[in-house]
């Protein structure tokens, strides 16, 4: 195969898939709609003076009783839906999104770490994660919570949920990171080139990170995308469950444990609408990173 | 075998302590238990006699290993929160939990490894790519969105089964079962199936996987050059190799249908382990809390440990390697 097309081989194939392209179509229209959500929503869904009780409850513009400004309906405090459902995308895409580069930053540095020394350091490292991975990620992000909780005084509490949130979400997935980057790093220096530096005297630092570390980074990319999913799964659940942020801050998973209030009486959408916005999201990510892992593992071609 | 029998317990071990030392470090250094013992109007000098007489300013080294022998024994303290022994709150609520899981981890076993099977035996088949299609949504949707639609349409649009709460249930011994009745049986439905969904992809998308690896192995080529019947080549001969892998899952799929009730728990008001667990986070209440750890460790572990040697003696190829 001719230079050209092996560098472009991954952009033929993602053309010539047409669910990796409505998945790609799918995450990229929320994440604008996410990124410029105070430019585009109608409301400010935290600003309790910017709607009003006296729209509360009305339906999409396709049901009867339904007022086109609030093309998708409002809820029970007259918050426009589409407003919300920008505004908590935004927040659990940020939340997610910074989990997800604390856990890429300390599990790869561990990883790589531990693959290039071995010996104690590596034996430490492993075990910690296989400790980690007796715990299944939302248990262990549900500990730190509670940790969190015991140990911060209640003033600054609501204020730091934000951040309890990343971490936990962060520290209960770095272990995939590590255990990847590690065994990456155990094929990458028998090879010739790292020899090389070592013989050139670099300093470890570089060698790891300028040497290595872009030659593992497919399949660092690949746990990237299958991580950002459960990230925002992670996330969603944490809040769906009362655990994660409180309800005058939405994320999606809140706005949808808020619908859950409305599932015997009659305003559907107030639950289904974010609903779907979630699962389309988390969808759409994972059909993306099965299309990435079938790129980077010419094995399954 | 004897060697590695004893290097898989001291692995279990090892895991045990740790997570008994992380349920130790969070009873003694989150929150002062002193204080959430005793009420505001304690003087000060019978605050400090509670902390001697509990041994709070013995050495730490004394006092884990004072905490791991009560934990052993059983006593496992008293809740922040209720005042009662967490041992008693903990043992009320194990039936409920294990119940579900275990129907859930049959769901997953009964359709997954079937659907496995058809899976890989036809990679064509419009179905088998239909299948496929919908477990990748399946992966994709949250357990509690899951959860959630089973409630709108079963229990509030056609009103057939119950969405919340266990039903009948009959206590034999401490063990307070719903297994016995029909109300039981129809309360567990819906949180059976919601928490065995994931599980049921992940069990058919590894069969499919193995399956498809032993259809290409020698033996099974040479056995079809032998003329044996496809049915028995695939059912005696391809099938058997595949169950191997599928027990190690089910130890693997134990820690996340444990720690996934704790959502489908919280959606179907199911009064088990987990909903205790939320509880006890709300309320930072760290005895439960970490006992809650400790015990889910346990179980962990030990299921872990049972698959691993039962794989071991599953699979004679693995003895001859360790043996060589």
């Amino acid at each position: 195969m001719s230079e050209f097309l092996k560098k472009y081989e991954g952009l033929w194939m993602f053309l010539n898939s047409p669910s990796a392209i409505v998945a790609a179509m799918v995450a990229i229209f929320i994440i604008m709609g996410a990124v410029f959500a105070s430019q585009i929503a109608l409301v400010n869904p935290y600003d309790l003076a910017s709607f009003s009780l006296f729209d509360g409850l009305l339906p999409p513009f396709w049901q009867e009783g339904a007022n086109v400004k609030y093309l998708l309906g409002t809820d029970d405090q007259g918050r426009d839906m589409i407003s919300s459902i920008l505004y908590g995308a935004r927040l659990s895409l940020i939340i997610s999104l910074s989990a997800l580069a604390i856990a890429a930053v300390l599990g790869v540095g561990l990883g790589l770490a531990a693959g290039y020394y071995g010996g104690r350091f590596d034996i430490i490292v492993m075990r910690i994660a296989d400790v980690q991975l007796a715990l299944p990620a939302i248990l262990t992000a549900l500990l730190i919570d509670g940790i969190a909780r015991g140990l911060l005084p209640q003033a600054i509490q609501q204020d730091l949920r934000v951040v309890v949130l990343t971490l936990a979400i962060a520290l209960s997935l770095w272990v995939n990171f590590a255990r990847t980057a590690r065994a990456s790093t155990f094929i990458e220096i028998n090879k010739d080139y790292v020899h090389a530096a070592i013989m050139m005297g670099q300093r470890p630092m570089r060698i790891m990170f300028v040497h290595i570390l872009p030659n593992i980074l497919g399949p660092l990319l690949v746990i990237m995308t299958v991580d950002l999913a459960s990230a925002i799964l992670l996330e969603a659940t944490l809040s769906f469950l009362g655990i994660g942020l409180p309800a005058d801050s939405p994320s999606l998973g809140t706005l949808i444990r808020i619908g859950m209030q409305f599932l015997l009486s009659g305003e559907w959408w107030i639950l289904w609408i974010p609903t779907v916005v979630l699962v389309a999201l988390v969808v759409s990510i994972n059909i993306l990173g099965d299309f990435l892992r079938d790129i980077f593992n010419p094995r399954l071609r | 075998m004897a060697y590695f029998i004893l290097k898989r317990i001291v692995q279990s071990v090892f895991v045990m302590v740790a997570v008994a030392f992380i349920a130790f470090s969070l009873f003694r250094f989150v929150g002062d238990p002193i204080t959430q013992m005793t009420g505001v109007e304690t003087s000060v000098v019978d605050q400090e006699r509670l902390r001697e007489e509990l041994g709070l300013n013995d050495p730490y080294v004394t006092q884990f290993l004072r905490f791991v022998r009560e934990m052993v024994q059983g006593d496992f303290g008293f809740s922040y929160r209720t005042r009662q022994p967490v041992a008693n709150m903990i043992a009320d609520r194990i039936p409920a939990t294990l119940e579900l899981g275990i129907v859930a981890l049959m769901i997953s076993l009964l359709v997954g490894v079937p659907a496995g099977v058809y899976t890989a035996l036809k990679p064509r088949g419009i179905l088998t790519q239909s299948i496929l299609m919908t477990t990748l949504v399946g992966v994709s949707i949250p357990t509690f969105v899951i959860g959630i639609m089973l409630i709108f349409i079963f229990g509030v649009q056609l009103g057939w089964l119950p969405t919340f709460g266990r039903g009948g249930t009959v206590k034999i011994g401490i063990w307070e079962s719903s297994f016995f009745t029909l109300n039981g049986w129809r309360a567990l439905v819906l949180p059976a199936i919601t928490l065995g969904v994931y599980q049921l992809t992940l069990t058919m998308r590894l069969v499919r996987t193995e399956m498809m690896g032993v259809m290409k192995s020698d033996y099974i080529r040479f056995a079809m050059a032998r003329g044996i019947s496809m049915k028995r080549l695939h059912y005696k001969h391809a099938l058997r190799n595949t169950m191997v892998p599928v027990i190690t899952i089910v130890g693997l799929q134990f820690g996340g249908v444990i720690a996934f009730s704790i959502v489908t728990e919280s959606v179907f008001q199911w009064p088990g382990m987990g909903l205790l667990f939320l509880e006890s986070i709300r309320f930072v209440d760290i005895p439960v809390m970490g006992v809650y750890l400790v015990v889910i460790a346990f179980f962990f572990v030990l299921v872990n440990l049972i698959v691993d040697l039962l794989y071991f003696a599953i699979d004679p190829r693995l003895r001859t390697k360790e043996a060589s």
